[in-house]
């Protein structure tokens, strides 16, 4: 099941970041996986909350801007070539990976990847099919 | 059916307004002259006395006034009156770094308050309507002008000033406002809150007065969509007296000119020559009817076109294009001509918000030009590269319009100062 990630516009200034952060916290909203994608005026900071819907009463009170893109997390096994394996899989089928980072800690015995895939019911079915282990909100406490 | 507020001059033929500018402007060279030291000086340096003006056709023997006489001239050197005939004081915003007292008798203040009222009823002005002023009341024009001139219509005014949109808000749903006058960038901050509050189906606006700003088409046409309203030009200056020198009908195809107070030319700003109707230049004003400051031949520094062509509301008073803005507003960068008013145009054409702000500076010795936008809902998405091709397409598109590069930057929402009064639209910091 996909799970929804939270994208912030952030302006390139000192503080950006950290007020969100504080906010954040504040609110008691738990990061599961924060991510910045950045250009030299402005970055997307894309973030997996615990609580999307109290994360983005924050976010609008604050006026930012911001939008939810359904993204994966697959389970990698923590052993050299597990994500290539995976990387493998999607490429074959030409999915493609419109950009990845990993979720903090290993829970569950995984590593777990958030990637945003375009086509994301396609890759799930690809996945499963191939064993891939896609993790729940449930598995990461989102929700 | 049309409605107008003083039909007899709005419709008056070309012969009748003639012969009020004739025996109106004879009678205020007069009253200059004797009244005006300063302008009696510069009309004697070019060796003028009011018997040369006979009428119109000799208006172009007159001296110019300009902003520098004002400065010169501050604070009471251009007054008309003896200070206990007057009864207020305006004054400009102060945006050019150079404030403008202006005198007003209660003559003034009445027919100043007409020409208001004239644009309120070519609005659709009644006094059935409930009018909001949201522009600034105190020295500045806006507020103390539309405020005069809605009395005189009948309508029932609710003076609310610039600023504090949940008031605004609050009144205009709750006493059913159905015309606003404000600045074209608060109505269109207003906009944006009845859209994000959801209040659309709770006012009752028809028409918005937006004025004092230059302001594009394409901003016009947003906030008429984004209101349900018409949205009508108002022009003035603090010189003159305010707002309702020249004031837009429901053609919409340019501001009829209150001319039986203010008598308008067209001039080559750098040769001075009168130019014939129909050419683009510097708008020159005398006012005819004024008492406590009356200016002979200002140059307001805006540039337009003057029309007499016939109108479908069926007033005779001249028409002028909105201006392109001030030359005061226009920046020279890298030896091209910059209006704002243009770039705003591109914004809103390419989906951006009129919101914007342009930062001049120069760095190892060239000019540069950045055009500051607010991010919206509505442009941003999760991908980066979705957003920087935006981006490329209205860098090249502010290309094709201003023959130049200027840098887009992307900002956060509501970091760039809405006005209240004026906005902020350039900061040059070759000047700083």
């Amino acid at each position: 099941m996909a799970i929804n990630q939270i994208t912030v516009f952030l302006e390139n200034k000192a503080g950006a970041l950290l007020n969100v952060t504080k906010l954040l916290s504040e609110n008691k909203v738990d990061l599961r996986a924060i991510n910045i994608a950045e250009t030299t005026d402005y970055g997307l900071l894309r973030l997996i909350t615990a609580d999307n819907a109290a994360a983005e009463k924050v976010l609008k009170e604050e006026n930012l801007i911001f939008t939810e893109t359904p993204v994966l997390a697959v389970a990698i096994d923590d052993k050299p070539g597990a994500l290539s394996n995976v990387l493998e899989i999607l490429a074959k089928e030409n999915i493609d990976v419109h950009y990845m980072y990993s979720i903090f800690g290993h829970q569950n015995g995984y590593a777990y990847m958030i990637m945003q895939l375009g086509e994301t019911d396609k890759a799930t079915a690809l996945l499963k099919a191939n064993s891939v282990v896609i993790a729940e909100p449930r598995d990461l406490q989102i929700g | 059916m049309e409605r107008y507020y003083q039909k007899e001059v709005e419709c008056a033929s070309r012969e009748e307004m003639v012969a009020l500018q004739n025996e109106r402007l004879v009678a205020q060279v007069k009253h200059v002259w004797e009244n005006v030291p300063y302008y009696r000086k510069k009309m004697e340096e070019k060796g003028l006395t009011p018997a040369d003006i006979k009428g119109i056709e000799d208006l172009h023997k007159l001296p110019f006034l300009t902003k520098d006489d004002l400065r010169d001239a501050y604070p009471y050197g251009l007054l008309g009156m003896p200070l206990k005939d007057c009864v207020r004081i305006q004054s400009t915003s102060g945006t050019t770094g150079k404030r403008v007292v202006a005198f007003y008798t209660q003559h003034d203040v009445d027919l100043w308050e007409d020409c208001c009222a004239r644009a309120i009823v070519a609005a659709g002005g009644t006094n059935e309507d409930v009018c909001q002023v949201a522009y600034g009341y105190g020295l500045f024009t806006g507020g103390p002008g539309l405020n005069g001139g809605s009395h005189k219509v009948g309508c029932l005014t609710l003076p609310m000033s610039s600023g504090n949109t949940d008031r605004q808000l609050q009144f205009m749903t709750d006493l059913g406002a159905t015309i606003i006058c404000c600045t074209p960038s608060y109505a269109e901050y207003l906009a944006e809150s009845i859209h994000e509050r959801g209040l659309r189906d709770q006012i009752k606006l028809k028409a918005g007065i937006f004025g004092a700003e230059a302001w594009s088409e394409e901003m016009r046409h947003d906030i008429e969509e984004k209101l349900g309203i018409k949205a009508y030009d108002i022009y003035g200056l603090t010189e003159t007296s305010g707002p309702g020198v020249a004031f837009e009908c429901n053609e919409q195809t340019g501001m009829h000119i209150n001319e039986d107070h203010f008598i308008a030319e067209i001039i080559d700003p750098d040769t001075l020559e009168v130019l014939p109707e129909g050419s683009q230049g510097e708008l020159v004003f005398t006012s005819i009817t004024k008492e406590g400051f009356p200016l002979l031949r200002y140059r307001t520094k805006d540039i337009t076109i003057l029309s007499r062509e016939k109108c479908s509301c069926g007033r005779t008073l001249v028409k002028m294009k909105k201006p392109m803005g001030r030359s005061d507003d226009m920046l020279i960068v890298k030896g091209v001509n910059v209006f704002p008013s243009q770039i705003e145009a591109v914004l809103l054409e390419n989906g951006y918000p009129a919101n914007y702000q342009i930062v001049v500076d120069r760095v190892n010795h060239s000019d540069t030009i950045e055009v500051l936008v607010e991010m919206t809902p509505e442009i941003f998405s999760d991908s980066l590269g979705k957003i920087t091709e935006m981006e490329k397409n209205l860098v090249s598109a502010l290309k094709a319009m201003l023959g130049i590069y200027a840098k887009v930057r992307l900002v956060d929402p509501k970091t760039i100062a809405r006005s209240e009064g004026k906005a902020v639209r350039v900061i040059d910091k070759r000047k700083i």
